[in-house]
């Protein structure tokens, strides 16, 4: 994943309205109407924030009969996770070349026997 | 946002310029200070595999001042410094911290020591000036991680998939 578009994937995340839209589609595809009924918004607010889930490559859109579904798209989120994976390995490897250092130490400190 | 792996909590919430990094260590609050505090302990664990760690100078004390560079074999040079903010003590170490290849992005890093039993927590809490300048760097620890860590990376993911 480019940074960029990283970047849009986090700005997407970066509101709790939209990460609980999220939240809410990992049960299941949803139309508007019930994507707004746990918020004290309006219908047009949340389609603004389904545009910018669907932006960021986070949803899909698909009308059925008159009703348009929005669906969660797993791929970017687990992108998103990998990254910070990624870092975290760069710290456990830090840090667990510390834990030996400070064994070693410890070892050179104790009194013998 | 968080992961975690063994002991190593990292956390990272979208949209706030901040890291915050907790891990727990077999070892004294005083040991880990003077790991983080004495050169010759510093050059053995922080720099990144395949590279060699090069302290410029290095001064521990309130208003000093630091820089090393970490060395790849090919010779390209990668060089971070900062200043402490107060004499690094067992309350802890506060520095600022800018990576030269993207001079003015300065972080403030804050490291405490936390005592449980014979064990200690360390607590690094890193404050980004923007959220982009923050997710640089991770991008820069990324790389390093994944050049270092492949096989690590893909348990990792796995594990997460699988709560996902």
């Amino acid at each position: 994943m480019s940074g960029d578009h990283l970047s849009t994937v986090f700005g997407a995340l970066a509101d709790p309205t939209r990460r609980a839209i999220l939240a809410r589609l990992t049960q299941g595809d949803a139309n508007v109407g019930e994507l707004a009924a746990p918020f004290a918004v309006s219908q047009p607010a949340i389609s603004r924030h389904l545009k910018v889930l669907e932006g960021a490559g986070l949803i899909s859109r698909t009308r059925r009969a008159t009703a348009r579904l929005s669906h969660l798209e797993a791929e970017p989120l687990r992108e998103a996770t990998a990254w910070l994976a990624a870092y975290q390995a760069y710290w456990d490897e830090r840090y667990t070349r510390l834990d030996g250092l400070l064994a070693a130490l410890q070892g050179d400190s104790d009194p013998p026997g | 946002m968080a992961a975690s792996q063994n002991k190593t909590t990292i956390t990272a919430e979208p949209g706030v310029p901040q890291i915050l990094i907790t891990r727990e260590f077999a070892a004294s609050p005083a040991l880990l200070l003077r790991a983080h505090t004495e050169p010759d302990l510093l050059v053995q664990w922080l720099g990144p595999r395949n590279q060699t760690m090069v302290i410029d100078h290095f001064e521990p004390r309130n208003g000093g001042t630091w820089r090393y560079v970490h060395r790849e074999a090919d010779g390209m040079e990668y060089g971070f410094r900062g200043v402490f903010h107060g004499t690094p003590s067992l309350d802890g170490i506060v520095q600022t911290f800018e990576f030269e290849g993207a001079p003015g992005n300065v972080a403030l890093e804050t490291l405490t020591f936390e005592a449980q039993g014979d064990r200690t927590v360390l607590h690094a809490n890193s404050v980004y000036q923007t959220v982009e300048a923050r997710d640089a760097l991770i991008e820069y620890g990324m790389e390093v991680g994944v050049n270092e860590g492949y096989e690590r990376l893909d348990e990792l993911i796995a594990g997460m998939e699988s709560v996902g």
